[in-house]
């Protein structure tokens, strides 16, 4: 499985090589110019979040479930991602909003306010498993669980809140030569991500041995 | 399921019981509320004035960090003398348990906001009389989607390490949605033009929260906690 990861990383590598021509290349927004191409990479980081965001929560039910050791490492690794992702989301979003609504944050709108409240749910994963001690990975499991069930009210959540940001409908609205940009960006995501989430996997693995290892030789 | 509904009155009673004796979390969580009172009323006071929505955002705020101080004290009643474990050794199902300890917790952070939901109001000048049932509504279904995630959290963390820092860690980004909703209902309540409609909205949306919480930690307590 893993074998596949050196190949995933070279072809995320020239994907992510060609996108910022591809993004140059693009058609200028008529009303935002230059500062809409972020947009590029922050809705390709947003969805990667969420799609880690899922892969921990459904994980993290088959550890609990079933108590596969490989569910819990696979959780750990997709919760880490959806940090780290989330973390491009909240960084990049800001950037634009400075030059579109002239503020970098706003409180009055529910999908900032959700997804930063998702992305600190998964922060809140990572420190329990860091400082829980032994057992916290059941622990964690609950965590991510819960964070998955918040996702559906991040998205759904611009309908019933006022809100600024643009809805969901504007990707499939795109024109086409915006729209191939933006998915072949979204592509180079999944790709990295695909690598990263089964090289931090077998990283996890690798440790759990060794921890296992050293108890085995304790006793 | 009048079995489930029987364990989990007799665990909350066993609870109230204990805490009936001494009183020490309902009047260590109750002067901590009031605490939270006086500093928010430093930031929120502007020339004698409270801010917009302050009376709202204090009373949640207060309600929050009371309960975690309640949820926090209540489980480590259970791990000094190991009680948890023969609890759990009972032979009564998981979710009775779970049931129970929030059924206690919910009377307690209810005594508790009697009193400090009246003296927010005296002292922030809000229009608690305006819609009492509403208002009523509000804190109660707000009161129990943190209880709900709080019970199942510091339950869980019991056996953990830095369970004091963690539980709070943990808490309040998920019960964010809960805690957003409670503030932007009850300040809808208070406002100076009030919108019952939006209170309204707000208090349905608490009750679809508690219902997913409540079902998620019902489904979670029994294979997360069973050592």
């Amino acid at each position: 499985m893993t074998r596949v990861v050196p190949f995933l990383l070279v072809i995320a590598a020239l994907m992510f090589m060609r996108a910022p021509f591809m993004i140059d290349a693009a058609p200028y927004e008529s009303t935002m110019g230059l500062v809409q191409k972020i947009f590029y990479f922050h809705v390709p980081a947003a969805i990667t979040t969420f799609l880690s965001v899922f892969v921990c929560g459904i994980a993290s039910a088959i550890f609990l479930v079933r108590r596969k050791r490989m569910a819990d490492h696979v959780a750990v690794a997709a919760a880490e991602l959806a940090v780290l992702f989330g973390l491009m989301v909240i960084v990049t979003g800001p950037l634009w909003a400075r030059k579109a609504w002239g503020v970098w944050w706003t409180w009055g709108d529910a999908r900032l306010v959700m997804t930063f409240v998702m992305w600190m749910v998964f922060v809140a994963y990572l420190l329990l498993r860091k400082f829980g001690g032994p057992g916290s990975e059941v622990l964690a499991a609950a965590a991510g669980i819960f964070g998955m069930v918040l996702v559906p009210f991040v998205y759904w959540s611009v309908n019933y809140w006022r809100t600024v940001h643009p809805s969901t409908d504007v990707i499939r609205t795109l024109p086409p030569e915006m729209s191939s940009v933006l998915s072949w960006c979204i592509y180079s995501f999944f790709v990295l991500y695909a690598a990263l989430l089964l090289l931090r996997t077998q990283l996890e693995s690798h440790r759990a041995s060794l921890d296992e290892a050293f108890l085995a030789l304790e006793d | 399921m009048s079995g489930v509904l029987r364990a989990a009155w007799l665990i909350a009673r066993k609870d109230l019981r204990v805490e009936a004796r001494n009183r020490e979390i309902a009047y260590t969580t109750l002067f901590f509320a009031m605490s939270c009172v006086l500093i928010f009323a430093f930031a929120f006071i502007v020339e004698g004035q409270p801010l917009a929505d302050a009376a709202a955002g204090i009373l949640w705020v207060a309600v929050t960090f009371s309960g975690t101080l309640a949820l926090g004290r209540a489980f480590e009643r259970e791990r000094q003398s190991e009680t948890l474990r023969a609890l759990l050794l009972a032979p009564v199902e998981r979710a009775a348990i779970y049931l129970g300890k929030l059924l206690a917790l919910l009377t307690l952070m209810i005594g508790v906001e009697l009193v400090i939901v009246p003296v927010i109001g005296i002292l922030f000048a809000a229009p608690l009389a305006r819609a009492p049932w509403l208002l009523a509504s509000l804190v109660a279904t707000g009161t129990v989607g943190f209880g709900a995630v709080g019970t199942l959290f510091a339950a869980m963390l019991v056996r953990a390490q830095s369970r004091d820092v963690l539980l709070p860690v943990l808490l309040y980004p998920m019960v964010a949605p809960v805690v957003i909703a409670g503030v932007r209902g009850t300040a809808a309540l208070f406002a100076a033009e009030p919108d019952f409609a939006a209170a309204g909205t707000w208090l349905t949306m608490l009750v679809f929260f508690d219902a997913v919480f409540v079902t998620l930690a019902l489904w979670l307590f029994g294979p997360v906690m069973r050592e």
